[in-house]
């Protein structure tokens, strides 16, 4: 009964679908009409004419009244009963091949990182796999860090911080501060820049963490940008907004990666190459980011991080279970900045040079959105989310060939933004918690169930 | 206002010797609104003590004043554990109530951690001592055993409960996904895995149907005789009320007006008028039982 109901009203009904694509028509063509159809250039006589490109219009309203057209009889009611049949069979589970899919993703993705340079190497060479190594390996993963790092606050303790960077910029900053007036090396400083960054996460953390949802995130963001305003205001200390250069490289055990005869490459006997640096910076930050997910998993099976989850789906009750609320908070906030400087005080050894301009809130948005883009609170989710969004980015500038249909004025990169929109927009309809949307829960009795995300709540500050 | 004649004068009930808590004097004004009015009664220990009263008594505003989510304007609220130790409730902030004066409770609209299984929420309220175990969580992510041990033991604690309340085959399963019932048992199973000393339930039979609340009431009278917790309920559920209470106190507009066993409470005119109701045909008596009162405390 029920069945055949939709199915009438969803079913293709063509002349109520060819009137509402005539209609759809009309309301385009009065929207494109004078806004595309019409057009003022200037004229060689420097007068202002009117270019008239009904042309374009037509081919844009016939689109429109197309493709409306083939949405209402087609696709509407392919997807509406595809959704009836979905309904109508029990839910059996996951089947095995997926399981195995979840079950066996991340032990095979590490391993195929850990392999990803030798294969490049010995698919390019040592030349050939800089871009390869450095623009997408080293960039990705500096973002899986940050996502790692960020999902411990807003995914698990379900604190929105919109203002992460600035523990990012606190990293970066104390190790190029540090190592070019003090000449430290980085194996001391990457664990102060990460105290640092935990510091100055507990500094903001306890005035800020009385505030909740819309009030923390906006205060948050109000903090990144003050960290950046001081970093470009403070001439003396930080060098303004010309940034600090020449800082040192890291070293292998004492190694240096260049040309000098105690060098690398020197030392291995091998010809003289960047990628040697590019390939260690690499697998450099590849165990870190696994240092991240170690501590990460291994806390959530802790009580601390058990709280964390409880804090994010009821503040009150964790309270009426005496759970320290504020300390709780802190330890996610401090945690979640340790790892924001480690990756900075590696981004700054990695690209020798550090300017307020690498720590603007476009940043934070785009660790906040690799988080909620991944699901939240799923490790798995956000490493995909961040090769999605920055691969995805890097991806834009290998698109030369579209120059050969755009014309040379066309810079596929310049679109990043948008087709960033346009994604998230498709993604968040179609998965709209993300990803990886279910969670894992961390002990079981008798059978690990997946936890659907539907149940899962999001967090209020 | 009148002044009704007070309980001090009736003669002593046993709950008065040694009570779990004893709530002195205690005001609650929110702006010019006065929720609680210069309240004061005992909970005796290992009884089961009923607040009843009419919607918008007070009865809640008087559980959050006990477990700290809300500072009284003005008195005193002292537990007193079995060991001797005594807390001033009124000072301490809501989290160290139940961590440390020991006082659980649950909440009338369900406060589950719905995304986390049922084990969990029951670790979750075990967060204090696995906390102590883990070595302020460093011990624990170096995995040391000590660690592996006291988790051992916590989960040991929740099947205990789980068992008790019915849902070790769920233990697994997300608690949001829970029905009703089992949801508030749930609660009650979260709050014992605290091991209070008090354990304060907010309207546990709200929503239950007959065979769940008397389920409930089988519980609850388990939870006094085996772990000898005291309980201080809120309840709208005469059943529930009745049955297994020792002691009742009746509120309305944030005055006590009666305080007593239940059969004491449930023939006393004031509460009639004011909360249980009567018979159509049995007004007129109580009306008038109602004016001797009020004429014999007025001269």
């Amino acid at each position: 009964m029920a069945a055949e109901g939709t199915a009438n009203k969803h079913g293709p009904d063509i002349a109520a679908a060819v009137k509402d694509a005539l209609l759809s028509g009309l309301v385009a063509l009065a929207l494109f009409g004078p806004l595309v159809g019409l057009r003022t250039e200037q004229n060689i006589r420097n007068e202002l004419a009117i270019q008239q490109r009904w042309g374009l219009v037509a081919a844009i309203v016939g689109t429109i009244v197309v493709g409306r057209f083939l949405l209402l009889t087609l696709v509407w009611p392919a997807m509406a009963a595809r959704k009836q049949h979905q309904s109508t069979i029990p839910d059996t589970g996951p089947s095995t091949l997926r399981q195995a899919v979840s079950r066996w993703f991340a032990p095979a993705s590490v391993v195929f990182l850990f392999l990803y340079p030798v294969l490049i190497v010995s698919a390019l060479g040592f030349q050939g796999s800089l871009k390869w190594v450095d623009n997408f390996g080293i960039q990705i993963l500096i973002y899986v860090m940050l996502g790692w790092g960020l999902n411990i606050v807003v995914g698990l303790a379900g604190l929105l911080d919109l203002g992460y960077v600035a523990f990012y910029a606190v990293g970066a900053y104390s190790y190029a501060l540090l190592s070019s007036h003090f000449g430290l090396s980085f194996w001391i400083l990457l664990p102060m820049a990460g105290i640092f960054a935990a510091l100055w996460g507990i500094m903001l953390g306890f005035p800020v963490l009385r505030l909740r949802g819309d009030y923390l995130a906006i205060v948050t963001l109000a903090f990144g940008e003050i960290i950046r305003l001081v970093l470009i205001n403070w001439r003396d200390f930080t060098n303004g907004s010309t940034g600090i250069s020449s800082i040192p490289k890291v070293t292998l055990f004492g190694i240096k990666f260049d040309a000098s005869p105690d060098g690398f490459a020197k030392m291995f006997d091998l010809p003289i190459s960047s990628a040697y640096y590019k390939i260690f910076l690499y697998y450099l930050i590849l165990l870190l980011a696994l240092l991240t997910a170690f501590v990460t998993i291994r806390l959530r099976k802790l009580p601390v991080g058990r709280a964390w989850e409880a804090l994010r789906e009821d503040e009150i009750a964790c309270r009426s279970l005496g759970i320290n609320t504020t300390n709780t908070k802190l330890t996610a906030f401090a945690l979640g900045a340790m790892f924001a400087g480690f990756a900075g005080s590696f981004f700054a050894a990695r690209q020798g040079f550090v300017s307020p301009e690498s720590f603007t809130f476009m940043e934070s948005a785009i660790i906040v959105a690799i988080v909620v883009l991944g699901g939240m609170g799923s490790m798995v989710g956000v490493a995909l989310a961040a090769v999605a969004m920055i691969g995805g980015t890097e991806l834009l500038r290998e698109l030369d060939f579209l120059k050969t249909i755009f014309g040379d004025n066309f810079d596929p990169s310049q679109f990043r933004m948008l087709i960033f929109g346009l994604a998230m927009v498709a993604v968040m309809i179609w998965k709209p918690r993300g990803f990886v949307s279910s969670r894992d829960p961390t002990i079981f009795l008798s059978e690990k169930k997946v936890i659907s995300g539907s149940l899962v709540k999001e967090g209020h500050g | 206002m009148v002044d009704l004649p007070s309980n001090e004068t009736a003669p002593a009930h046993p709950w008065e010797n040694s009570p779990v808590l004893a709530v002195e004097h205690v005001f609650m004004r929110f702006g010019g609104l006065v929720a609680v009015n210069d309240l004061s009664f005992s909970v005796g220990r290992g009884d089961i003590t009923a607040l009843i009263g009419p919607n918008g008594a007070g009865k809640t505003t008087v559980f959050n004043c006990i477990t700290g989510f809300y500072k009284p304007t003005q008195g005193m609220l002292r537990l007193e554990h079995a060991s001797g130790a005594t807390f001033l409730l009124e000072r301490m902030p809501d989290f160290r109530i139940s961590a440390k004066a020991k006082v659980a409770r649950t909440f009338q609209n369900i406060r589950l951690f719905s995304g986390m299984t049922l084990l969990e929420n029951l670790l979750v309220a075990q967060h204090n001592t696995l906390m102590l175990a883990s070595g302020m969580t460093i011990l624990g992510v170096l995995g040391l055993p000590a660690y592996r041990n006291a988790e051992k033991k916590a989960v040991e604690r929740a099947k205990y409960w789980l068992d008790k309340t019915g849902l070790t085959a769920r233990a697994d399963d997300p608690a949001g996904d829970l029905p009703y019932g089992a949801q508030r048992r749930l609660e009650i199973a979260r709050a014992m895995c605290t091991e209070p000393e008090l354990l304060c339930l907010d309207e546990p039979a709200a929503g239950l149907n007959p065979r769940e609340s008397a389920e409930l009431n089988a519980l609850l009278l388990g939870i006094r005789e085996t772990e000898k917790t005291s309980i201080l309920l809120i309840e709208h559920d005469m059943s529930v009320v009745m049955e297994i209470s020792d002691h009742v106190i009746v509120l309305e507009y944030g005055t006590k007006i009666a305080d007593g066993t239940p059969s004491e409470v449930r023939n006393d005119p004031r509460v009639i008028a004011a909360y249980l109701g009567v018979d159509d045909e049995e007004v007129e008596i109580v009306e008038e039982k109602l004016d001797q009162i009020i004429e014999g405390a007025a001269s």
